[in-house]
């Protein structure tokens, strides 16, 4: 079926921004709530001008508290949801990113990163968030995080998480960083029905005693406000009629559900690209804006001879500890090179067999690769006297 | 799970749920049994009913009802009910909660939900404190009370919410007390034919916090001050209608204010049929 009122297929020269909004039409979003947050306004103003065009809703709320909650209230109402921020507004939605994993709600949140802590530079790249996104709300919970490196992918990771979300039955974070957000580029858009679009999964009829929710199950149907079910949609630990409880045997059930339905479909969800790993000594661990700085440093550095590879997660969380762990045991050590002050170096080093160096760069500027070729040539010849002394 | 003949009510609760977590002498679920009278008066069909609070005592009122109820995070439940009713218009979407929710925590929501005039039933049990963590004050104990947190009396002022939520621009403002059950039921049951935002104060007891420090020794001691100092008065002055229990000024209730204007919905929906390319 053709849908009128997308974006036209074909090539698209188009900001990050721009493209992240238009494949949100695309994966079926017709509901956007959000408060202007540089850099990432560019997908709230042109989802109020193109939403009511495809017969969706735009508001923009009073803060990103609201915001959230709204998208929330919205999806529990039938609609594909979204909203988009930056760090500031990031830290206000977790109480309610926190209420969307507890209910099991289908939404997607776009978290431009850049500077920080607090308002930091908030028209420079950072990427500071990358913890926050899965440590952010209290309490645990198994986050879905998606870091484009190109336009072409924010076109194609916001359709992605659409249907996570949907799969999956979560907020799912779309973590794009300010260079990605804001740069344009070529971009290819397929026909429509190219497209998976994942539908939603809800409840159509129930009995006063049936359960609203089957913990055993990985994915259940949702209730919708409206539709007859009767259903208590909970902020409180519940049982499977949603009824809240202290009992931490239910609890030990509910979040057994919540986390297993993530961790049980790993493997579905991890994304991740290699690139000149092979026969690499040096693997140097990059995604977002720095990834494509990383890239060139491994071209460089391969015409100068050195054997040096990237790995670039395409899903943030979860962690892909596979395929680090497989790597490591390869490699002769990991840099994990990233726009803070050390973050997801963390997770590396928890997930690796060879040592790993940590290389961070000020928020604010994007890296310049001839500085990280140069200090990547020096330690590795301190790596080579060491591992001489070793023997 | 109550034995015997059942409850008059039976069929609009979740019986299996009861019985319920409020303190003897609460106000609260004379509140409910209001509320299901003036919905049974109205003849909304159960399934478009959808029943949202945030977090308190009140707030556990919704998941009582056999309804669709949204039991959200504290102060955050008028923004949840903004985005599900601009999201489906259709819903009759009633939020029930209570003052420290609405209006301490939740007062930039709540505000914002009155200008924007979403077509909301709001009705705020005002118990005058924090019930649920053990009866601190909050922006609505009146000044010189005490409570776990102000011992010395309350140092600030109090809100007037109707004052407050006709300048904020509700279409409907009303309140009413948990003794004036006939009233409130049926200021309810006209909230539901209101288009637009439509805000019910109404003045609850708290006997085990608020009423003991402050000269109601049980929930009867302070509905009988409610008896001997409420004034009705529809067409009251709104600046003058603080509430104060020293009994030197009388508590002013009333049916207050009712204009209609567009709603957020009203409007969207003339955009959306202007603009929309989809069919
Ligand atoms: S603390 Fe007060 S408001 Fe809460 S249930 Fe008890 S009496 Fe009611």
């Amino acid at each position: 079926m053709i849908v009128k009122g997308l974006i036209d297929p074909g090539k698209h020269f188009i900001s990050g921004n721009f493209a992240c909004a238009e494949a949100a039409l695309i994966a079926g979003c017709r509901f956007y709530a959000g408060y202007p947050i540089t850099p990432s306004s560019e997908i709230l103003e042109r989802l109020s001008s193109r939403l009511p065009m495809v017969g969706g809703h735009f508001v923009e709320m009073e803060d990103e508290i609201g915001s959230m909650a709204a998208i929330l209230g919205a999806a529990n109402a039938g609609l594909k949801s979204m909203t988009a921020t930056s760090g500031p507004g990031f830290s206000l939605m977790q109480e309610n990113i926190g209420l969307g994993m507890i209910t099991e709600t289908p939404c997607v949140v776009v978290n431009e990163m850049r500077s920080g802590p607090s308002t930091g530079i908030p028209t420079r790249v950072g990427q500071g968030d990358i913890m926050q996104a899965h440590w952010g709300t209290h309490g645990d919970v198994e986050s879905i995080s998606y870091c484009p490196n190109s336009v072409q992918e924010m076109f194609d990771l916001t359709i992605t998480a659409f249907n996570s979300a949907e799969k999956y039955r979560q907020p799912v974070i779309m973590l794009p960083d300010q260079v990605i957000g804001h740069m344009s580029e070529k971009i290819v858009v397929k026909q429509p029905w190219e497209y998976e679009i994942v539908p939603r999964l809800t409840i159509s009829s129930r009995k006063a005693d049936d359960k609203l929710v089957d913990f055993s199950t990985d994915f259940s149907p949702m209730f919708l406000a409206g539709t007859g079910i009767r259903g208590n949609f909970e902020s409180l630990t519940h049982d499977e009629m949603g009824y809240p409880s202290n009992s931490s045997a239910v609890e030990a059930k509910m979040m057994n559900h919540l986390l297993g339905k993530i961790r049980d479909h790993r493997d579905s969800i991890v994304e991740f690209e290699k690139y000149e790993t092979d026969d690499a000594e040096t693997l140097l661990v990059a995604y977002g804006v720095t990834s494509r700085v990383m890239e060139r440093v491994v071209r460089e550095g391969r015409n100068k001879g050195l054997k040096i590879g990237l790995f670039r997660p395409i899903t943030i969380w979860p962690f892909p500890d596979r395929e680090i762990r497989k790597l490591s045991k390869r490699v002769q050590r990991i840099i994990v090179t990233e726009i803070n002050y050390g973050q997801y170096s963390h997770s590396v080093r928890e997930n690796s067999d060879a040592p790993v160096e940590e290389m961070h760069f000020p928020p604010g500027a994007v890296p310049d690769p001839d500085t990280v070729l140069k200090s990547i040539s020096k330690p590795a010849k301190q790596e080579k006297h060491r591992r001489e002394k070793g023997k | 799970m109550i034995q015997g003949k059942g409850h008059p009510k039976d069929a609009f609760l979740r019986s299996e749920r009861l019985p319920h977590i409020w303190c003897p002498g609460c106000g609260i679920g004379i509140v409910l049994n209001a509320y299901l009278n003036a919905l049974a008066l109205s003849g909304i069909p159960r399934e478009e009913v959808v029943l949202i609070s945030g977090i308190g005592c009140t707030a556990r009122l919704p998941g009582y009802a056999n309804a669709d109820s949204y039991h959200t995070t504290h102060g955050r439940s008028i923004a949840f009910a903004t985005g599900m009713k601009i999201a489906n218009p259709k819903l009759h979407i009633s939020l029930i909660s209570g003052d420290g929710d609405l209006f301490n925590i939740g007062g930039n929501h709540i505000m914002h939900a009155a200008r924007r005039n979403i077509d909301l039933n709001v009705i705020c049990v005002n118990n005058f404190n924090y019930g649920m963590t053990g009866g601190q004050h909050g922006s609505t104990t009146p000044a010189g009370s005490v409570t776990a947190s102000s011992p010395y009396g309350n140092l600030e002022q109090s809100f007037n919410l109707p004052y407050m939520m006709k300048a904020m621009g509700a279409s409907y403002v009303s309140r009413w007390t948990a003794l004036h059950v006939r009233q409130l039921t049926r200021s309810i049951a006209k909230s539901f034919t209101v288009r637009g935002f439509s805000f019910i104060e109404v003045l609850s007891v708290c006997p085990p916090n608020f009423g003991k420090d402050n000269g109601f020794a049980d929930a009867y001691a302070q509905m009988q001050y409610f008896r001997e100092h409420c004034e009705i008065d529809n067409n009251a002055d709104l600046h003058n209608a603080g509430v104060t229990f020293s009994g030197d000024r009388p508590i002013i209730l009333g049916d207050f204010y009712h204009k209609t204007r567009p709603t957020f919905h009203d409007i969207e929906r003339e955009i959306i049929e202007r603009v929309r390319v989809d069919r």
